[in-house]
């Protein structure tokens, strides 16, 4: 059995690590690298718990391949908060209570996060559908859609 | 299973020839899915991500070539082919959601040869062709000759495609995608119509093609409704005759998703409103 050796970036850091051919990013992130952050929700695509940053775009890390990986830059909700200090973002979703179970919720902050730096001043339904493939079982979504549209505001205000 | 990043075409139809359990991954996300369901059990998955020209967008002879690992999001983002091909945008804009987006490709689309892949219609009444290298070089198929059956692809033993071509097109021309779905996002056609027109200088259609997707075994061509808008200027009558072809074409099966004179019923439906969409759009083009 021969392993893949992969040299990437993660959250800024250069990493390497071995795989087998069949693992898949969110397998590596969260088996190999301590990096628990990014949830299995569906394993399938559906759900958007697994969500990170590959070269800039969103993807379904249980979508992509470890091996793919290699000479890439990924980026996970491990590397939103800026050391103790949280994204803005992050502290609204708890002040807010933008969660309950907390299953969805890295995914949603990375997609999210994604979303406005694309475009600071979003429509409610943009948010949504750019949300689309953020399943939550927990919250009926309102309070999410509406903390993300709160945070854009306070971020273009403070800008 | 063993992973492959080839650097050229002849690299990876080498290795596909060589090895008949070999897959091709493009964005992964039927292939992946797939494979971790245990559906399938490839000796080797072929990433074709890193051959050089697979992931550009470039003008040729007036039309259009998209490499076969353009994400589809990255052609929502591409403004000279959008303002060239809405209708083939929207349609490959409609697969997924935002993550899905940023890995799917409208090759590995059309290569999964489900019947409701919502680019695929577009691609077909656009009278796109695929380019497939394979052991023996290179060869120009019709995108509509691609799929065979459910899950069967034409390509033969060592061939993947490396590119999708859009024929130029006259001015006064465009085309519109439209599919029905339960939800508002992220769901299966239950139907998806893509009309493509050409209009002469008074408005009146030159050319049209019309396809179906989700209503066959595969996607369907139907000349019969195209014929129903030449000469017209998509008025309530033409629109008429085009809804009845449309429904007479479409073959669909029952299932959870839709009756068959549902999805009959909303084949001519979505006919309609698509032709309504890409005259619209055509007519924009003289001002
Ligand atoms: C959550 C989710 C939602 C989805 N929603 C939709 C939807 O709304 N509409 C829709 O149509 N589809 C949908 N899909 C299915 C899928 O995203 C699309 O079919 C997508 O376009 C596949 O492209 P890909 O690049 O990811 O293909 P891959 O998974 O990489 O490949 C698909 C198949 O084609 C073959 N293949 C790929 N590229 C080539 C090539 N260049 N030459 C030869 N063979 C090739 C592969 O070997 C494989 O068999 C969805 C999938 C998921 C996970
Ligand atoms: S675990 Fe990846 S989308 Fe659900
Ligand atoms: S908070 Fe539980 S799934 Fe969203």
């Amino acid at each position: 059995m021969s392993r893949i050796h992969v040299n990437t970036t993660i959250n800024g850091d250069a990493t390497d690590y071995l795989c087998e051919a069949e693992d898949t990013l969110l397998d590596v992130l969260r088996d190999q690298l301590d990096m628990t952050g990014s949830k299995e929700g569906c394993a399938s695509g559906d759900c958007g718990a697994c969500t990170v940053r590959l070269d800039g775009r969103l993807v379904c890390s249980c979508l992509v391949l470890g091996a793919e990986a290699e000479g890439r830059t990924v980026e996970t909700i491990e590397g939103m908060a800026d050391g103790e200090t949280l994204h803005p973002l992050q502290k609204n979703f708890i002040d807010k209570a933008a969660l309950q179970c907390g299953i969805c919720t890295p995914g949603i902050l990375v997609a999210a996060k994604d979303l406005l730096e694309r475009n600071p001043d979003p429509t409610e339904e943009e948010v949504r559908y750019w949300l689309a493939g953020n399943l939550c079982r927990c919250t009926g979504y309102d309070k999410i859609i509406r903390t993300v549209l709160e945070t854009a505001a306070e971020m273009r205000g403070a800008a | 299973m063993k992973f492959e990043t080839p650097q050229t075409i002849e690299a990876a139809t080498a290795l596909l020839a060589a090895d008949a359990g070999a897959r091709v991954l493009a964005g992964g996300t039927d292939l992946l899915v797939r494979l971790r369901a245990g559906q399938i059990e490839p000796s080797a998955v072929i990433d074709i991500k890193r051959i050089k020209g697979m992931s550009d967008i470039t003008q040729e002879d007036g039309g259009w070539r998209i490499g076969a690992a353009v994400p589809c999001s990255v052609m929502g983002e591409h403004d000279g082919l959008k303002a060239a091909y809405p209708g083939v945008v929207e349609g490959a804009e409609l697969i997924g959601s935002t993550q899905v987006q940023g890995r799917c490709t409208m090759v590995g689309n059309l290569c999964n040869a489900g019947p409701a892949g919502d680019s695929v219609p577009a691609m077909v009444a656009a009278g796109a062709s695929v380019r497939i290298a394979g052991p023996e070089g290179t060869r120009d198929v019709p995108v509509i000759d691609i799929p065979l059956s459910p899950g069967k692809t034409s390509l033969a033993k060592g061939e993947f495609v490396t590119s999708v071509f859009l024929p130029a097109r006259p001015a006064r021309s465009s085309d519109a995608y439209l599919r029905f779905i339960p939800r508002t996002e992220m769901d299966i056609a239950v139907v998806g119509c893509a009309v493509n027109l050409s209009l002469n200088e008074d408005g009146t259609v030159k050319e049209a093609h019309v396809s179906l997707g989700a209503v066959a075994p595969k996607v369907l061509d139907v000349p019969e409704a195209a014929a129903a808008l030449i000469g017209s200027k998509c008025e309530d009558a033409a629109l008429e005759a085009l809804a009845t072809a449309a429904t007479a074409a479409a073959t669909p099966i029952d299932d959870k998703r839709g009756t068959v004179a549902f999805r009959k019923d909303v084949s001519g439906v979505l006919a309609r409103r698509a032709a309504k969409l890409a005259y619209t759009r055509a007519m924009g083009e003289k001002s």
